[in-house]
């Protein structure tokens, strides 16, 4: 069994090739919301209350506009609804940790933190459940390294703009991201057709209302996935 | 609505999103069923965050060689697959992508 330090090491480290796509999202982010006439306090604390990338970038759009404060709340509610399905996710593995390992852990549960822990816990001895390991040191140290390196980059897209010049395609960073952890990822038929239908499927639901597109192609994916996984 | 109202609301809906399963079957076991379901919910989010980026440009589907960023994805997908390293898939995806503008740019 590693050890609570080196397992936190290992966790961050995980996190820092990730990072190269975090920090220009988080500036861009920085950038946009003060352009959408945001203060600088508003901004800043954006990133630590809600903690999301992609629900703060459309916030800016949003707070920009007219759209009244409900259908703001219920439209970034709805982006970051994918979060319940990490959370259902990830239950089992937390399940022995104390309330407040829980608690802080949840609030670091990003995109990029449940997909590096989420492989480490499914790494070799998944009957981890019951039994005692280490492993929520790794996702605290990955996820503290996001969060520190998330609050840093859209503090710097605030106070220093983005220098980047704009044909630097730098969002694509995003997409390379989840392209590298999704790829080794899909080991068999079941998991091939479950990102299949929901990559297909979000894509063809892009234009649906208050950004449901993506909980609606997730949930395709999952229960194509079961099926196809059935039938084998 | 007060913007510190909608972005506190927000958060706090966002916290309760990312707790409530940890906190849900604290003291129950997930169904067994339940679990195989979950184990699909990493391919779909991530393909579903991914696939827009790629054949959406502007808000149309684009699968014309124009797309340079599906060419890109295309080439760092191999490389993730080969090495299963994040740091190179993202750093030839990115060096795809400028050069193959670079070429676009030529003709």
């Amino acid at each position: 069994m590693a050890s609570p330090r080196s397992e936190f090491f290992s966790g961050i480290k995980a996190q820092l090739p990730i990072l190269i796509g975090v920090i220009p999202f988080g500036m861009i982010y920085g950038v946009l919301a003060l352009e959408a006439g945001l203060s600088i306090g508003i901004a800043q604390s954006m990133s630590f209350i809600i903690f999301a990338g992609s629900s703060q970038i459309v916030a800016t759009q949003l707070f920009g506009s007219s759209v009244h404060g409900l259908v703001i709340i219920l439209t970034l509610s709805v982006i970051n609804l994918r979060h319940m399905l990490y959370s259902a996710s990830i239950a089992p593995y937390l399940k022995p940790l104390k309330p407040l390992w829980k608690w802080s852990l949840a609030y670091l549960l990003t995109d990029e933190a449940y997909a590096l822990t989420i492989i480490h816990y499914q790494e070799e001895d998944p009957a981890t459940e019951n039994g005692k390991n280490n492993r929520h040191w790794f996702f605290l140290g990955t996820g503290l390294a996001l969060w520190l390196t998330w609050q840093l980059s859209t503090a710097g897209g605030i106070f220093l703009g983005v220098i980047i010049p704009e044909s630097w395609p730098l969002d694509f960073t995003i997409a390379l991201t989840f392209i590298a952890i999704l790829v080794p990822m899909l080991r068999d038929r079941a998991g091939l057709a479950t990102a299949t239908v929901a990559g297909i499927l979000a894509v063809l639901t892009l234009n649906v209302p208050l950004k449901l597109g993506l909980v609606i192609a997730a949930l395709a994916g999952i229960i194509t996935g079961v099926l196809v996984e059935t039938k084998s | 609505m007060n913007i510190w109202v909608v972005m506190i609301i927000t958060g706090m809906i966002t916290y309760a999103f990312r707790l409530s399963f940890i906190i849900l079957f604290e003291h129950k076991d997930l169904p067994p069923a339940l679990h195989r379901w979950l184990r699909y919910v990493p391919p779909a989010v991530f393909a579903a965050i991914i696939f827009p980026e790629i054949f959406v440009r502007d808000g149309s589907v684009v699968l014309s060689s124009d797309n340079s960023r599906l060419f890109a994805a295309l080439i760092a997908a191999m490389v993730a697959w080969r090495t299963k390293n994040v740091l190179l898939t993202i750093l030839i995806g990115m060096a795809a992508l400028l050069i193959i503008q670079a070429i676009q740019k030529q003709f």
